[in-house]
């Protein structure tokens, strides 16, 4: 047992309701190192960074912090210990100047009658700003900041806290090169003070430049840690999957039948330059890091974001699509990932749920034919297995399995010849998993086009027919479910990709 | 028997809690009926039905617009000044040309108008609905005063004021409008297309939109449905008084927000029934008459119609357990 570690988690275990999202898992941090934390997406990274600062309660396990028992009861609580954390997306206070930011809740008052200081305040962050060689006073605005300044600030305020441990989710994705080697300075003068940075990213060439150890995890179970000199991109990569394709994916073959819908050069926020098909009777996954564009590309497709470029053709034809009504129209439907947000009115019925997007059909003249309706309703809830007090039932009311169901059961009404499906069983149970596969295959022999976005490696290669892999929003490779089959393509050879590799 | 679950009027808890959802507004409503009918003799006369009738039919029209409005996530406060250009464009109009269809036609239309404005302003820039009719409000009841001079008006049309005082078989007029607009809005919110997206547009702005529903165009009906509403309203309320003043109608938006949310409207949007609206319509009708026979002061009256808008939002809270 060294002494060394500042920051010791053992057997932490989290599970929300039915799914286990950390295992039995341990990280181990030394003073003054960068710690890389690698896994897919998923793999319970961002929950073990959360039960640390305090967000969530751990179900099992013990840390230890500066060799004493810790356990916060929230990000401030944390934060007074000595641990911060930048998150990946900045949430600051636009109206506040940098000065109030860093002391927010530890303001400067004056003696006796507790009015704020500001002139106290304002001094001491000068000071903190100028040590980090900050380019604008303390009385700028958080609003007029660039996002790698307020990023800044945010890792100025931790230290300002004296925190010992500063955990950074991603903090690079919003940044140019640039502005990443400015980070990167930081984070080694932070370094030479003893201060130890837990570092989580999806970017290797990041990784071997600027951290000492990785911690690799998978599935929610910790799979091993690593010295960053002597591994290789590879032996990480193996880490991460390990997971078998077991043959649990009721896919079954169809015919597959001419193209129905094909996107050129499609661009848009996040995206660039993606060019791909669909068959009648196919099922195309799309594979690729969270952020990466696919999603992003999908919702634009869809017309819920603005395309900058591209052209979009529906059986030969070209289409425009300016809102999901024009693409509803035309014959596209889409499940989208977050089925709270955007699939359900949560407080009203199931049968309104689901008729929402078909109301034209069963409109004469003006007034809805409400028996047709409920008919209609209670048909495709039977042949989509969902599991309810009746159709009248809330849609909160449901689990998310059957909450899934009910959002399938709307598009699956409206007869789509695209399907596009981003995270169709995230957040869905084992069962319910398998049922909305199934149903995933009788939609394309019956010569839907379908589009999967997944996460899950195991989930894309175990029902495509065919799998795009994305990586910092470009296509970065195809595979075929030959391929996959033959055993030629494995799950390291996607993930690689998905990293960027070749 | 066997099982010792608790039965609270002969029905199971959870039957109960569903009673109590659909049917809660109801049972206060008859409660009071009940009580009324016992404490006070004069309730009980035909005469005082058809009065209450009589009272509550301007606030009954403003409410079943203004449901619209609220179900699909919004709020509209410009209601009162509506009610006021209503009562002065008929006013000109009558006056310069005798013709009552003519002056019921141009003031709502100019209600429909302005209700189109407060959508479209509201849809398009993604306004907040409390602001822009706050505002709007102010430049109606603007537009009141400058076309009237801020002078009252009287009117001199015996027909015009039949509008307000005629009577079939023994019930006004007023009423039977009040119970024309009601069917025509039950219709509306729960037997169309329309409807349901006024549903979905409250309910969850996003979903609808990634379900293709119109959002801009719901949103804007709405306004316009309480716009020609409030026309409608103020047809009659011009003719009651029988003179068109630019400063009638203040506080009216009040009332009707009120009879909304008795009836279980909720706020947050989504949530709503045009039989649920009716029932706070004559609730707060009770609460005017009952207290009247009482000899309780008005200012009561406001006390109590308060409290219970308290009581009904909380009584939403928790029957639908929303956080």
């Amino acid at each position: 047992m060294e002494n060394s570690y500042i920051l010791e988690c053992e057997g932490i275990s989290k599970a929300f309701g039915g799914t286990q999202a950390l295992a039995d898992v341990e990280l181990h941090i030394k003073k003054g190192e960068v710690h890389a934390l690698l896994g897919e997406n998923g793999a319970g990274k961002s929950t073990l960074m959360k039960i640390i600062i305090g967000l969530y309660k751990a179900d099992q396990g013990s840390i230890t912090f500066e060799g004493k028992p810790y356990s916060a009861r929230g990000p401030a609580d944390a934060m007074a210990a000595g641990i911060s954390m930048i998150h990946q997306e900045l949430n600051p206070e636009p109206y506040l100047t940098i000065a109030e930011s860093i002391f927010l809740n530890r303001e400067d008052v004056k003696k006796g009658i507790h009015f704020l200081d500001k002139k106290k305040t304002n001094e001491r962050a000068e000071k903190i700003l100028r040590e980090f060689d900050f380019p604008k006073g303390a009385r700028t605005m958080m609003e007029d900041l660039t996002l790698a300044q307020m990023q800044m600030v945010e890792i100025i305020k931790a230290v300002s806290c004296d925190s010992r441990v500063i955990i950074m989710d991603e903090p690079t994705s919003s940044l140019d090169s640039e502005e990443t080697e400015h980070l990167f300075g930081t984070i080694r003068g932070l370094k030479e003070k003893g201060v130890a940075i837990i570092y989580i990213s999806h970017r290797m060439e990041e990784i071997f430049e600027i951290c000492d150890r990785v911690s690799v995890f998978r599935d929610g179970r910790y799979v091993g840690s690593r010295e960053m000199e002597g591994v290789t991109t590879k032996e990480l990569i193996s880490m991460m999957v390990g997971r078998t394709v077991e043959n649990v994916f009721p896919k079954q073959e169809c015919p597959i039948g001419d193209v129905v819908f094909r996107v050129e050069h499609l661009s848009g926020k996040g995206f660039e330059d993606i060019s791909f098909e669909v068959r009648a009777g196919e099922i195309l996954g799309i594979s690729g890091l969270v952020g990466s564009g696919r999603s992003e590309t999908m919702r634009a497709i869809f017309g819920l974001d603005p395309l900058t470029g591209g052209k979009i053709y529906l059986e030969g034809k070209e289409i425009v699509i300016k809102s999901a009504r024009d693409a509803i129209a035309k014959g596209i439907a889409m499940v989208n990932e977050d089925r709270k947000t955007y699939g359900l009115c949560l407080f009203r019925s199931l049968r309104e749920n689901i008729s929402l997007p078909n109301l034209k059909r069963k409109q004469k003249r003006f007034i809805l034919n409400q028996r047709r309706e409920k008919e209609e309703v209670l048909e495709v809830s039977k042949k989509l297995t969902v599991k309810a007090a009746g159709i009248e039932a809330d849609a909160y009311s449901l689990s998310g399995g059957n909450q899934q169901k009910v959002v399938l059961s709307k598009w699956i009404m409206a007869e789509p010849k695209v399907l596009i499906l981003d995270e169709p069983t995230r957040g869905v149970d084992v069962g319910a998993k398998s049922e909305i596969h199934t149903l995933m295959c009788r939609f394309a022999a019956q010569g839907m086009a379908i589009i999967m976005i997944s996460s899950e490696l195991p989930e894309v290669m175990g029902m495509s027919d065919r799998i795009l892999i994305y990586h910092e929003g470009r296509l970065n490779g195809e595979v075929s479910r030959r391929e996959i089959l033959s055993g030629g393509v494995t799950q390291e050879v996607i993930l690689a990709k998905e990293f960027g590799g070749k | 028997m066997e099982k010792k679950e608790k039965k609270i009027l002969g029905m199971t808890q959870d039957e109960f809690r569903l009673f109590r959802k659909r049917y809660g507004i109801a049972m206060v409503m008859v409660a009071m009926i009940i009580i009324l009918s016992i404490v006070s003799p004069t309730f009980r006369t035909a005469g005082n039905v058809v009065s209450i009738a009589l009272q509550v039919s301007i606030n009954g029209i403003l409410a079943l617009g203004v449901v619209f409005v609220i179900t699909a996530g919004g709020i509209d406060l410009s209601i009162g000044s509506m009610l006021a250009l209503t009562s002065v464009i008929i006013g000109l109009v009558l006056n310069a040309t005798g013709s009552i269809p003519l002056a019921c036609i141009v003031s709502v239309a100019a209600t429909t108008f302005c209700g189109f404005v407060n959508g479209a302003l509201i849809a398009k820039f993604n306004m907040f609905p409390f602001v822009v009719t706050l505002s709007t409000q102010l430049v109606i009841r603007g537009l009141g005063y400058v076309l009237s001079g801020g002078y009252s008006m009287s009117l001199a049309n015996a027909d015009f004021k039949m509008i307000g005082a005629g009577k079939l078989a023994g019930i006004p007029y007023p009423v039977f409008i009040w119970l024309a607009v009601a069917v025509m809005a039950y219709l509306l919110m729960h037997w169309t297309k329309f409807g349901r997206y006024i549903y979905a547009v409250g309910g969850n702005i996003n979903a609808a939109e990634a379900s293709g529903v119109d959002v801009f165009w719901t949103r804007t009906k709405s306004f316009v449905i309480s716009g020609f509403c409030t026309g409608v309203a103020g047809i009659i309320m011009t003719s009651r008084i029988s003179a068109a003043q630019p400063n009638i109608g203040v506080g009216y938006e009040t009332d009707a927000i009120a009879a909304c949310v008795i009836g279980g409207t909720s706020f947050a949007g989504g949530i709503a029934t045009i039989p649920g609206t009716m029932i706070g319509i004559v609730i707060i009708g009770l609460i005017y008459n009952g207290m009247n026979l009482l000899g309780i002061s008005s200012y009561w009256q406001t006390i109590t119609k308060g409290l219970l808008i308290i009581g009904a939002v909380m009584l939403d809270m928790f029957t639908n357990k929303r956080k």
